[in-house]
C-alpha cells in the first residue's frame, strides 16, 4: 500500500500540524514518518487529504521542525503498537516504545491503537463485585469488574493515593484469577508517575504491570495516543490472554487539553470552553474500551483520574466524562480539609453498575438498601446543616440534632479510614449499620423491616 | 434504475467525502465508497461535487478511490424478523456481524437486516380478484408469540389482486402476491424497503386520548403522556434518563417498543439484551423481548450512523403503527444525535448558530417529533407512536439549544433534578419543573376508574407546591417558626415524596405500580392530609400524628402491597381513619 515517496515541500506548520502539498496516493488516517534536518524521526497521522494537500498531526509535536529540510513519507497503515505478555513489568512512552533501557519488544503481534468498537451484542454485562477495601466505595459506590469508574478530583486532593490503594487492595471474593495493572500517565509530573511505580512495587504487582508515560515535558499531542496504547495492550491481555486488567489513566484533563490544542490549530469551531464539539465522541472512544465479552474470560476495568478545573463538576471534562462512564467517585475539598481520608463525597458519587453486582449471593442481601438509606440520610444531614448555618443549631428539632450526630459519625467513622486499612465488605456493612442505628428505626424507611429487625443495633449496645 | 453511476473521491475529511463524476445522483442516495465499498449517503450536491457522509470507519480512503451508486436511497428493510432483533444505526444486524467478525465491529460488512432463509407461516386474508389498495393488510404472520405481523401492500401500489399464495411457510424473498397496477404487474414479498428519512403516510391524524400507562407513579398520576404523544427527559449525567427509558420500555402498555441507543453506552444495550428476554410481561406472561426492536449505535460506533439511527428507529415504529399497533419509541439520547449533526455540519463548513449547532437543528428536531401521533392508518385501523426522547444538556443546564428546541416540540417535559438524584430520590423527576399538556386529553380514561381523579391529583399536587413555597421560608427561618398547620403541610409533603413520588426500579414489587394502586395510594395520602389537618387545626400536635404507627406505615405500602391485592390498602385506609378518629375524640 505504501507509496514510499519522500516529500520535502511542507507548505506550512501550525501547532502540532504540518501541511504537505502535491501529495499522491495518501489515505485518510495514514501514518506518516517525518524526519527533520538532523534526521530525527517523528510519527504523524493524516487528518485530512484531498488531491493537492494533506494535513498531518505530529504526535511528538512540531517543535524544531522547519518548512525547509523536513522529509515526509506516508507509510500507509494505521498507528500500531506491539502487544505481548512480555510487556508486563516494562515502561513505555505514549507510542508504546520502551523507555526503560531494556530491549525492544519482539513479537509479530501488532495492534491498531485505535482499536475497534465492541459489538454491544458481544458484551457480557459486568456483575462481579471487586472489593477495594474502601468503605465509601464498596459500601456505597461499588466497583464492578469491567466497569469504567473515574475519580473526579481537584488539584491537591489525594486521588493518586486512592487509586494506588485500590490497585493494591482490589480483589474478587469468589476466585483467584490473573490480575494486572496498566498505568498510563498523560501530562503529569514525574513524581506522580514515580509514586505509582513505587506503590505498585511495594504491593508486589509491578512485575505484572505495564506503564505508559507521556509526562508533562513530552509534547502534548503524544497524550492523545497514550491512553489508546495502554488500552490496546489491555484489550490484548484481557480478551486474548484472559487476564483481568485494571487500567488507570491520569490525568484525563491533560488529555482533553491536548485535544483542544489540536482542534484549535485546525481552526475548528469550538464548543464549550474552547473544547471541540466532538470531545464527547472522542472521550467515548477511550472510555468505551472497558468491559467484558461473552467470548473470552478477561475484563478491562477503567479508572480514569481527572482534575476538575476550579473544582467545577460542570466543566466540560468531568461533565462529558460523567456522561460516558458508569458513575463517578467525586472527591470533596471540604471533607479533605476536615482531615478525612479518603474524602469521597457522599452524594455526587455514584456507581451505576452496583445494582447488579451486590445483594444476596454476591455481597449481602441488605447491601443495596443500606447504601440507599445511607445516601438518603446523609442527604438529609446536608439539608439540616445548611439550615443550622442560618438558624443556629439550638433552634433545630431533636430529630434534626440526631441527624447531625449521624452525619459527623458517618464522615469520621464510615468514610474515614487509613491508607493501609483494608476493610472487608462485612466490616463495611457492619459500620454502616452502626451509623444507621444512631437514627430512630422509623427513619430507616428504605430498608425492609426484616433487615432492620436483624441488623439494627439498639441504643444501649451502640457505643 | 440499476444502472450504476461511478465517480471518484477527491477529498476526505473524517467521514465526509467529496467525489466527482456522479452525474445524475440524487440527494440521500446510497454511495459505496472505496475498495471496501463502505456505505455512505449523499447529503449534499454542489455543482460537480457530490458530498457523501460515510457510515463506517473510512481510514485509508484516498483521493482517486472509486465511488459507486445504484441510485437507491438509504432505506430500512421492513418485514417479519425485526422483533427481538438488534441493529446498528443503518440497520445492520449486530448478531449477524458478530457471527462474521467476532466481538468487534469491522468495516465493509454487508448483511441483510432480516433473515432471508427463515420461513414464516403466512396466512392470507384476501383472495385473488379483490380490489386492493396501498396499506391494505393482505395476510398475517405470527412474528413472535406477542406480535402478529400484518403484511401490508406497499405504499403506492393499488389494483386488482391477481394472485396470492396459499397459507404456508415462505421466506421474505419469495413472491407472495401479485397486483395488477396501472404501472404494470407488481410482485409483492413479505418485506419491503422504505427510505429512512421519509415519514410513512397515513390517512389522517387524530387527537390522542388514551394515556400510555407506564406504571411509574409520578408520570401516570402527575405528568401523564398520551399514546401518540411526545415527551422529553432532560437531565444531567446520572440523573436517571436511561433508567426511566428502561422502566418505560419494560412496563408501559404499548404493543411494540423501539429502543434506540443513540451515542450512549454499550453496556446499557447489553443490559436490555440480557434483561428483556428474562423479564415477563404480567399482562400476557411472555418475555418483554418479544415486543421489542433495538437500535444500538453506541458512542464509540461511527458518528454519522448515529445521526441516522433515530430515523431508522422511527421508520420501524411507523411500520408497526401502520399495522394498527401502539408503538413507543425511546431515543437515548437525542443530544448525542444533535452532536452528530453538529459534527457533520461543521465538517461541511456550515455557518453555525448557537453553540456550534447548525441553524437547522430546530427544524430537524421538529420533524423527528412530528413522526409521533395517533393516526388512522391506510388500512383503516388506528395506530399510534409515542416518542420519548432523553436530552443530555451540558452541565445539566436546560438553557442550552437542544433542550430549548426540544421543549418547543414536545408536550410532556419530565425534568430531572440533580439535587433529587444526589439524594437518591428516584425517579428524580422534578414536580416543580416538569409539565404535561395531556391532562385534559386523557382525563376521561381515568374517570372510568375514579370520577374525582383529576381533583384528587390536583389536591395532592397543591400540597407539593405549597411545600415548595414553604421550603423557601424554612431555609431562612427554620420550620419551628411556622404555624402548626404549615408544619403539617411540610410533614405530609415529605410523606408524599417517600410514599408516592419515590419509586425504586430495582424493587420487585414497586418497579411497576398499577393505575388502581396509584389511585388508592393517592387517596390514602389525601385522607391523611385532610383529616390530619383538621386535627391540627383543633390543637393536636403534628408530632402526635407523625408518631402514630399507622402513619409511618404508609411509606411501606408501595413496596409491601402487590398490585393484585389492593384490598390491603382499603384495610389500611380503615385503620388510618380509625386512628385519626381516635385522636379526634381524645381532644
Ligand atoms: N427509578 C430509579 N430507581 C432506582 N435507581 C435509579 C432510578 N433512576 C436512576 N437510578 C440510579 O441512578 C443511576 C443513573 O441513572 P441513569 O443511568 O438512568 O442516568 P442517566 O441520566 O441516563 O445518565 P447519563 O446521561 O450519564 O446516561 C442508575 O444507575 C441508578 O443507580
Ligand atoms: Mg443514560
Amino acid at each position: 500500500m505504501s507509496s514510499e515517496i519522500e516529500y520535502t515541500n511542507l507548505s506550512g506548520i501550525s501547532g502540532p500540524l504540518i501541511f504537505v502539498d502535491g501529495v499522491k496516493d495518501v489515505g485518510y488516517g495514514d501514518i506518516v514518518e517525518i524526519r527533520d534536518a538532523t534526521g530525527v524521526l517523528r510519527i504523524g497521522q493524516t487528518l485530512e487529504v484531498d488531491e493537492q494537500k494533506a494535513v498531518v498531526q505530529i504526535f511528538e509535536g512540531t517543535s524544531g521542525l522547519s518548512v525547509q529540510g523536513t522529509r515526509v513519507t506516508f507509510v500507509g497503515k494505521a498507528l500500531e503498537i506491539p502487544v505481548d505478555r512480555e510487556m508486563l513489568g516494562r515502561v513505555f512512552d505514549g507510542l508504546g516504545r520502551p523507555i526503560d533501557g531494556a530491549p525492544q519488544i519482539i513479537t509479530d503481534r501488532m495492534m491498531n491503537v485505535n482499536g475497534l468498537p465492541i459489538n454491544p451484542w458481544s458484551r457480557e454485562y459486568p456483575r462481579d463485585f471487586i472489593q477495594t477495601g474502601i468503605s465509601a466505595i464498596d459500601g456505597m459506590n461499588t466497583l464492578i469488574r469491567g466497569q469504567k469508574l473515574p475519580i473526579f478530583s481537584g488539584s491537591g486532593l489525594p486521588h493518586n493515593r486512592i487509586a494506588a490503594q485500590i490497585a493494591r487492595q482490589a480483589r474478587i471474593l469468589t476466585a483467584e484469577e490473573e490480575f494486572t495493572v496498566i498505568f498510563a500517565a498523560m501530562g503529569v509530573k514525574f513524581d506522580v508517575a514515580r509514586f505509582f511505580i513505587d506503590s505498585l512495587e511495594e504491593s508486589g504487582v509491578l512485575t505484572h504491570s505495564a506503564i505508559f508515560l507521556s509526562l508533562a515535558d513530552s509534547p502534548s499531542i503524544e497524550r492523545l495516543v497514550t491512553p489508546r496504547s495502554a488500552l490496546t495492550l489491555a484489550e490484548y491481555l484481557a480478551f486474548e490472554e484472559g487476564m483481568h486488567v485494571l487500567v488507570i489513566l491520569t490525568d484525563m484533563t491533560n488529555y482533553c487539553e491536548a485535544l483542544r490544542e489540536l482542534s484549535s490549530s485546525r481552526g475548528e469551531i469550538p464548543s464549550r470552553k474552547g473544547y471541540p464539539g466532538y470531545l464527547y465522541s472522542d472521550l467515548a472512544s477511550v472510555y468505551e474500551r472497558a468491559g467484558r465479552l461473552k467470548e473470552g474470560k478477561g475484563s478491562i476495568t477503567q479508572m480514569p483520574i481527572l482534575t476538575m478545573p476550579s473544582d467545577d463538576i460542570s466543566h466540560p471534562v468531568p461533565d462529558l466524562t460523567g456522561y460516558i462512564t458508569e458513575g463517578q467517585i467525586v472527591l470533596e475539598r471540604e471533607l479533605f480539609n476536615k482531615g478525612i481520608y479518603p474524602p469521597i463525597a457522599g452524594l455526587p458519587s455514584l456507581s451505576r453498575l452496583m445494582k447488579d453486582g451486590i445483594g444476596e449471593g454476591r455481597t449481602r442481601k441488605d447491601h443495596g438498601q443500606v447504601a440507599a438509606q445511607l445516601f438518603a440520610s446523609y442527604a438529609k444531614v446536608k439539608r439540616i446543616r445548611a439550615l443550622a448555618a442560618i438558624v443556629g443549631e439550638e433552634e433545630l428539632s431533636d430529630l434534626d440534632k440526631i441527624y447531625l450526630k449521624f452525619g459527623t459519625a458517618f464522615e469520621e467513622t464510615f468514610l474515614c479510614q487509613a491508607y493501609d486499612e483494608n476493610r472487608s465488605i462485612e466490616q463495611t456493612l457492619e459500620i454502616g449499620w452502626k451509623m444507621l442505628s444512631l437514627l430512630p428505626r422509623d427513619e430507616l424507611y428504605r430498608i425492609a423491616r426484616e433487615d432492620i429487625q436483624r441488623y439494627y443495633i439498639p441504643e444501649k449496645e451502640n457505643e | 434504475m440499476d444502472e450504476a453511476l461511478t465517480g471518484k473521491v477527491i477529498a476526505v475529511n473524517g467521514p465526509i467525502v467529496k467525489a466527482v463524476g456522479l452525474t445524475g445522483i440524487k440527494m440521500f442516495d446510497i454511495a459505496e465508497v472505496g475498495a471496501d465499498r463502505l456505505i455512505g449517503e449523499v447529503i449534499r450536491l454542489a455543482g460537480e461535487i457530490t458530498i457523501i457522509q460515510v457510515y463506517e470507519d473510512n481510514t485509508g480512503l484516498k483521493p482517486g478511490d472509486e465511488v459507486i451508486s445504484y441510485g437507491r436511497p438509504l432505506s430500512v428493510l421492513l418485514g417479519p424478523g425485526l422483533i427481538a432483533n438488534i441493529y446498528d444505526g443503518i440497520q445492520r444486524p449486530l448478531v449477524g456481524i458478530s457471527e462474521v467478525c467476532g466481538s468487534y465491529i469491522k468495516k465493509g460488512i454487508k448483511l441483510s437486516p432480516l433473515d432471508v432463509n427463515k420461513k414464516w407461516d403466512f396466512q392470507p386474508l384476501v383472495k385473488a380478484g379483490d380490489e386492493i389498495r396501498e396499506g391494505t393488510i393482505i395476510g398475517e404472520i405470527q412474528e413472535s408469540p406477542l406480535v402478529i405481523h400484518r403484511v401490508l401492500v406497499p405504499l403506492g401500489i393499488s389494483g386488482r389482486l391477481v394472485n396470492i399464495v396459499n397459507a404456508g411457510a415462505y421466506t421474505i424473498e419469495e413472491n407472495i402476491f401479485a397486483i395488477d397496477t396501472t404501472a404494470g404487474l407488481y410482485n409483492g414479498k413479505l418485506a419491503t424497503y422504505w427510505p429512512v428519512r421519509k415519514p410513512r403516510p397515513n390517512k389522517n391524524r387524530k387527537k390522542p386520548f388514551v394515556p400510555l400507562i407506564t406504571g411509574q407513579r409520578i408520570i401516570d398520576t402527575f405528568f401523564p403522556i398520551a399514546r401518540g404523544g411526545t415527551a422529553a427527559i432532560p437531565g444531567g449525567f446520572g440523573t436517571g434518563k436511561t433508567m426511566t427509558q428502561h422502566a418505560l420500555a419494560k412496563w408501559c402498555n404499548a404493543d411494540i417498543i423501539v429502543y434506540i441507543g443513540c451515542g450512549e453506552r454499550g453496556n446499557e444495550m447489553t443490559d436490555v439484551l440480557t434483561d428483556f428476554p428474562k423479564l415477563i410481561d404480567e399482562r400476557n406472561g411472555r418475555p418483554l423481548i418479544e415486543r421489542t426492536v433495538m437500535i444500538a449505535n453506541t458512542s464509540n460506533m461511527p458518528v454519522p450512523a448515529r445521526e441516522v439511527s433515530i430515523y431508522t428507529g422511527v421508520t420501524i415504529a411507523e411500520y408497526y403503527r401502520d399495522m394498527g399497533y401502539s408503538v413507543a419509541v425511546m431515543a437515548d439520547s437525542t443530544s448525542r444525535w444533535a452532536e452528530a449533526l453538529r459534527e457533520l455540519s461543521s465538517r461541511l463548513g456550515d455557518m453555525p448558530a448557537e453553540e456550534g449547532f447548525p441553524p437547522y437543528l430546530g427544524t430537524r428536531l421538529a420533524e423527528f417529533y412530528e413522526r409521533a401521533g395517533l393516526v388512522e392508518t391506510l388500512s383503516g385501523r388506528d395506530g399510534d407512536i409515542t416518542i420519548i426522547g432523553a436530552v443530555s444538556p451540558p452541565g445539566g443546564d436546560f438553557s442550552e439549544p437542544v433542550t430549548q428546541h426540544t421543549s418547543r416540540f414536545v408536550r410532556c417535559f419530565w425534568a430531572l433534578d440533580k439535587i433529587l438524584a444526589d439524594a437518591r430520590h428516584y425517579p428524580s423527576i422534578s414536580w416543580i419543573d416538569s409539565y404535561t399538556e395531556y391532562l385534559t386529553d386523557i382525563e376521561d380514561w381515568w374517570k372510568n376508574l375514579d370520577d374525582k381523579w383529576l381533583i384528587t391529583r390536583n389536591d395532592v399536587m397543591n400540597i407539593l407546591l405549597e411545600d415548595h413555597r414553604l421550603e423557601q421560608v424554612v431555609k431562612l427561618v427554620g420550620s419551628d417558626a411556622l404555624p402548626p398547620s404549615e408544619q403539617y403541610i411540610l410533614f405530609c409533603a415529605e410523606i408524599i415524596k417517600n410514599a408516592f413520588l419515590q419509586q425504586n426500579s430495582f424493587d420487585p414489587q414497586d418497579k411497576f405500580c398499577a393505575p388502581e394502586k396509584q389511585l388508592k395510594l393517592l387517596n390514602s395520602l389525601l385522607t391523611l392530609y385532610k383529616k390530619g389537618l383538621e386535627l391540627v387545626h383543633n390543637g393536636v400536635s403534628v408530632k402526635n400524628i407523625a408518631t402514630q404507627d399507622v402513619v409511618s406505615e404508609i411509606v411501606r405500602l408501595k413496596s409491601e402491597v402487590p398490585n393484585k391485592e389492593l384490598t390491603e390498602i382499603d384495610a389500611y385506609m380503615k385503620r388510618l381513619e380509625q386512628t385519626l378518629a381516635t385522636l379526634k375524640t381524645s381532644l
